[in-house]
């Protein structure tokens, strides 16, 4: 045996016998003095092979004996606190790993809240703050020899990792904050960087190292979800430190390359969130994505197709990462076609959820940014047969977001791709999202285009923001202009800026007045009449004729229902529409039992165009609110009389003269009655509710159930339960809205009742718009029909809806769905507590 | 505080109804006050001149000169108790209401049919100049009264067609004694004609339609114009005699038939076809008021020189109103 080798054991083992015997203060300090001299940093150091000896072999097991013998009564010995700073210093100075290793152990089998206890975990704080964790990684990272390495290093892995979840076990209500998840996975950042910089160094001096356990510690934290923390100190000091140096880059690259498969996904996501754009992106990873097929999985794959939970920066970055190198922009071209190819397929419309498809076509724009025209030249068959599928199946969609995102994302695709022909044009509201999409189409020249996207593509759209800023620019220039002005000549004295202007609301434009004074007149006007001036004076003037003369209406309602619902836009009259379904709302409610027949008659009818039969639904809506409102035929006189129509005929603004004098009149009167009463309490003014019966009542079996009996017998132009599945959807939301406004009623029961039928037939409809309406049917059932009556006449149909509802709240894809089944089943939870009170 | 609604549209103070025709003219009695209160003239479509007592809101007397024809134009002349009115029978009547007389003085014949109004313009005690459409479609002539001298005849050059004189103002600059004559023609254009000199100096393009009335303010040497379409225009005029468009004025409904500034230059209003009156900021021509209380077109509108509005319409009706009256 070496010499030194049982020189230093022997030394040791009597140190350990004078420890854990004797009591003489002198005699334990001078022992550990002696020993102190094998880890160096004193006057007199042992010799190297004796501090190596040591520190390999008895090291662990000397601490394993300071912790045994940690009490207070020990530590008492040398009141100085000389002791106390010795027992530390042979934790703080010796080789990390093994001292981590003791300390952790001895916390984890230290007994509930003690002295010795506080005593670690003080310890490991003042451990931890002296960078011993840098330490412990970068010793970890030297080459080794010694067997049984790599479960040692397992061990201390699992250790260092999940040093928070022990402490937090064991120290319950007094952890220390260092140890807290946030701050810890912090400082371990801080540590890391600082290994790194020791690795550097290192190998700038030629020495060899891994990190691949530097790489295990970030993989295993970013598998426990600890990514922020932990990412949110690294990337900026990475991305700082990457700047300039190449070596820097290479030990990047190779601490991600070295993360293990299982934690890839993990800390690739928590990268592309963290990082701040495509070139810090490019910067840390390299070429990542094509050294290991799990990070191209993860990165062209998994954030692409199966998370949608991610910013559009994160987007943009991800997608910049993959076209800023030559080598990876195949990549791109690749996941353009596979992301076009989900966008196109039906069925992803139709069943995935919104904010998907929403992530999705962001996705699809921010790719097409980046790619220059020759590389989608190469694959642009592939890709216009894609979009000609995916515009499609957009279009035929019943969502109106959905639609719009088809609209948005075609037309940047066919200018992108179909250059030579005409780009498609859609007409689409210009608001929030559309212009946030639109943004995300231009390409980005900040950096992104770099090789081959330097071609024609980028080069006009940025001139194009150029020219709109430039234009901004002079608008506004040219909008500041009139602002000065009027200062201008404010300040050049006269002070008439007291005159308040009188209220100009009633300045309209005027109506000739060849309007016809009777509904007959109308109606003839109406259908035969050339003179388009009096035409629109006609359809302008129906409503105030037929809210004014009931009488004359019903004569001829079903006539005037018909021409109206015929009518077509002969010249161009602002409004048209609304005109058009006021009269007809008019009609219906001053003649309900019949109109409403006809009406939804011809619903079913043959040769309608879907816009008619949707009308239809509208207006019998409208004029069941307007029936089942309490006191509508006051609310008419009133309308009528004070000319809302914009109508001017030379009576009727005398009169309407008349109206706006009187109302002045009785206001001030009022004001002058408040200012002069004194009142000693004061609530808010009660305003009273009209009240009256529900005159919907009598009719509402006219507009529901001709509406409900034939929506399973498809016509040769009309198949509500095929193509017209948008109408089918209107058709729900107009039977939910007539349940609802049935309420009160005394046929409310068996409208519940045909409609629950309905909804059962219908429930597993694959379009989401039909579904919503199908829910808010539900919910109107609920609210409209008596609880007595649901419970007694319904409970089976209602019990088979109460799982149909659990099941969509639960499973539906649609968020909108989900909500309205949740507000269903409270309505229900609602009902029965109401009952619970009465059946026991 | 929340911010104050703006007040409902105000009412008329009263209106004076019995002309039974449509009314074409107002005049305010400018210096003849009886008892405080303005006597006001009106001229209806049947050719009555109606005078009316603003204090007891009665017609006080009638004057019959033009053989039923529509009355045009009402001027009374500076210091003088002599009203001058321009009927369609082509005559021009001057009557004399000194002392509660009421009779044609004189009378000048006219050579146009069109609806033009003329001008008058006081140079002097008992000497004045007056404006009337010409002999000639473009015409427009000047006549020294009361000795209806024919002083010249503005012609435009003949490559100008600017159509029909529409509407006549004679000015004269407070610090020379060299008058002018503003014109609005059937194109749409105001010319400046210098009478001395007889010809244009300056001429703008002002409305797409006929000017149908304009003002000028010659404080501010600053006009506004009204015509068939739906535009007002404000314009300028510098020191060198040049006219100069500061601003258009968009309206709701097409058709002003006459403009009015107040004689405190801080309103105008105009006369809409549309049966409205509307009222403006004169300096910011800011819109402050649409008065709708008449049923059919309104023809003028007068201010007194107390402040208060006449209005007439083809309604047969004439509204005074009272606004921002500085008390």
């Amino acid at each position: 045996m070496d010499p030194a080798q049982s020189a230093v054991r022997l030394t040791v083992r009597e140190a350990i016998h004078t420890l854990s015997s004797c009591k003489d203060i002198g005699l334990i300090l001078s022992t550990l003095e002696f020993l102190k001299r094998y880890l160096g940093e004193t006057k007199n150091p042992a010799l190297p092979e004796e501090q190596e000896e040591f520190e390999t072999v008895h090291y662990s097991a000397f601490l394993r004996c300071l912790v045994s013998k940690l009490s207070p009564v020990w530590l008492e010995l040398s009141p100085d606190g000389q002791l106390e700073e010795l027992w530390d210093s042979f934790f703080l100075k010796g080789p990390a790993d093994q001292a981590f290793l003791v300390l952790m152990e001895a916390i984890e089998s230290t007994a509930g809240p003690s002295f010795c206890l506080m005593k670690m975990a003080q310890l490991l704080a003042n451990f931890l703050s002296q960078n011993r964790m840098a330490a412990i990684m970068e010793e970890q990272c030297r080459p080794q020899k010694k067997p049984g390495f790599p479960l040692l290093q397992q061990t201390l892995l699992n250790k260092v990792v999940g040093l928070p979840d022990h402490l937090g076990n064991r120290l319950q209500q007094d952890n220390l904050t260092l140890f807290f998840p946030q701050n810890y996975f912090r400082l371990l950042g801080e540590e890391v960087v600082r290994a790194l910089q020791v690795i550097v160094d290192a190998l700038r001096g030629g020495l060899d190292c891994s990190v691949s356990f530097v790489s295990q510690v970030l993989g295993k934290i970013c598998i426990q979800g600890r990514q922020k923390e932990i990412l949110d100190v690294l990337v900026p000091q990475l991305t700082a430190l990457t700047q300039g140096s190449c070596l820097w880059q290479r030990v990047c690259w190779r601490l991600m390359e070295q993360i293990p498969d299982r934690a890839m996904e993990a800390v690739l996501t928590g990268l592309v969130v963290a990082a701040p754009g495509p070139e810090v992106l490019s910067r840390l990873l390299g070429n990542l994505v094509l050294k290991s097929k799990k990070a191209q999985f993860v990165m062209t794959r998994k954030l692409l197709f199966l998370q949608y939970q991610h910013t559009t920066s994160t987007l943009q970055s991800l997608l910049g990462y993959l076209a800023m190198d030559s080598q990876r922009r195949p990549l791109l071209i690749q996941a353009l076609k596979e992301l076009l190819e989900t966008w196109g397929s039906s069925s992803a419309v139709r069943h995935a959820p919104l904010a998907q498809q929403h992530y999705l076509s962001a996705a699809i724009l921010v790719c097409l940014a980046h790619l220059g025209e020759p590389e989608l030249r190469d694959s642009q068959d592939e890709l216009l047969g894609s979009m000609m599928a995916g515009v499609k199946c957009h279009l035929d969609s019943s969502l109106p977001t959905v639609r719009r995102l088809g609209m948005i994302v075609a037309e940047v695709l066919s200018s992108r791709i179909h250059r030579e022909g005409p780009p498609l044009r859609f007409q689409y509201e210009d608001d929030k999202l559309s212009r946030e999409l639109l943004a995300l189409a231009t390409p980005c020249t900040a950096g992104g285009s770099t090789l081959e996207a330097g071609g024609s593509s980028p080069a006009p759209a940025a001139t194009e923001i150029l020219e709109k800023t430039v234009d901004g620019e002079v608008e506004s220039a040219n909008s500041s202009v009139p602002q000065v002005r009027p200062q201008d000549s404010d300040s050049d004295l006269d002070s008439d800026d007291e005159f308040i202007p009188y209220d100009m609301s009633g300045d309209k434009e005027l109506r000739s007045s060849k309007a016809p004074l009777y509904v007959r007149d109308c109606i003839e006007v109406l259908t035969s009449s050339e003179d388009m001036e009096r035409w629109e004076a006609a359809l302008r003037a129906l409503e105030g004729l037929v809210c004014k003369s009931p009488e004359a209406t019903q004569e001829v309602s079903v006539e005037l229902a018909k021409v109206l619902l015929h009518l077509e836009e002969r010249t161009c009259v602002s409004g048209f529409e609304g005109l058009r379904q006021r009269a007809l709302v008019a009609v219906t409610v001053m003649d309900p039992a019949r109109v409403a027949e006809y009406l939804t008659s011809q619903f079913y009818a043959l040769n309608y165009s879907l816009r008619q039969r949707m009308d239809i639904l509208d207006v019998l809506t409208l004029a069941a609110q307007e029936l089942s409102r309490p006191g509508h035929l006051k609310r008419h006189a009133q309308q009528v009389s004070s000319g809302s129509g914009g109508l001017c005929l030379p009576a009727q603004a005398a009169c309407q003269h008349d109206h706006t004098a009187g109302s002045g009149w009785r206001a001030v009167v009022e004001e002058r009655i408040r200012s002069k009463t004194r009142r000693f309490s004061k609530g808010f003014p009660r305003r009273e509710l009209a009240n009256g019966p529900n005159e919907f009542n009598s009719v509402a079996g006219y507009f529901f159930f001709p509406l409900i009996q034939h929506f399973d017998r498809p016509l040769v132009t009309f198949d509500l339960l095929g193509d017209d599945q948008l109408v089918l959807g209107r058709l729900t939301h107009t039977l939910g809205a007539l349940m609802y406004l049935a309420v009160n009623t005394t046929v409310a029961v068996s409208m519940g009742k045909a409609l629950l039928e309905f909804v059962w037939a219908l429930r597993f409809h694959v379009d989401i718009y039909v579904r919503r309406g199908l829910l808010s049917a539900v919910s109107s059932i609920l609210l409209s029909v008596p609880a007595e009556r649901l419970l007694g006449d319904l409970s089976e149909e209602l019990l088979e809806a109460r799982s149909w509802l659990a099941d969509v709240a639960e499973k539906d894809v649609d968020q909108d769905c989900r909500e309205q089944a949740v507000r269903a089943l409270l309505l229900l939870e609602r009902l029965k507590d109401r009952l619970l009170p009465i059946s026991p | 505080m929340a911010v104050p609604l703006s007040p409902p549209p105000p009412d008329p103070q009263f209106v004076l109804r019995g002309t039974q025709s449509a009314v074409n003219a107002l005049h305010f009695c400018g210096g003849a006050e009886v008892h405080g209160c303005p006597l006001l003239f009106s001229g209806s479509q049947n050719g009555l001149v109606h005078i009316w007592s603003l204090q007891t809101r009665r017609a006080v007397a009638t004057l019959d000169g033009h053989r039923g024809q529509s009355v045009t134009w009402l001027q009374m002349l500076p210091q003088s108790p002599q009203l001058l009115s321009q009927g369609r029978d082509l005559r021009l009547c001057l009557w004399d209401l000194a002392e509660g007389r009421n009779a044609v003085v004189d009378s000048i014949c006219l050579e146009s049919v069109g609806f033009c109004r003329s001008s008058v313009l006081a140079v002097g005690q008992a000497r004045w100049t007056l404006a009337v459409p010409g002999k000639g479609i473009d015409e427009v002539q000047i006549l020294e009264m009361p000795s209806k001298t024919s002083v010249c005849t503005l012609k435009p050059e003949a490559d100008a067609k600017p159509g029909m004189p529409m509407c006549l103002g004679l000015w004269q600059a407070e610090s020379s004694s060299r008058p002018f004559l503003l014109a609005g023609y059937e194109d749409g254009s105001i010319a400046l004609w210098d009478v001395w000199e007889r010809k244009v100096c300056s001429r703008i393009s002002c409305h797409e339609e006929p000017v149908m009335g304009f003002d000028f303010d010659s404080q501010k040497a600053r006009g506004v114009s009204g015509s068939a379409g739906k535009a007002l225009t404000v314009w300028s005029l510098d020191g060198q005699q040049a006219l100069q468009v500061c601003s258009t004025h968009q309206l709701t409904n097409p058709g002003i038939s006459e403009v009015t500034i107040r004689p405190d230059h801080k309103i105008l209003t105009t006369a809409g076809w549309d049966h409205r009156i509307r009222v403006f900021q004169w300096r910011t021509m800011k819109p402050l008021a649409v008065l709708a209380f008449h049923s059919a077109s309104v023809h003028c509108v007068a201010f007194a020189t107390n402040g208060l509005l006449a209005a007439g319409s083809k309604d047969q009706r004439i509204s005074i109103w009272s606004l921002y009256q500085r008390m």
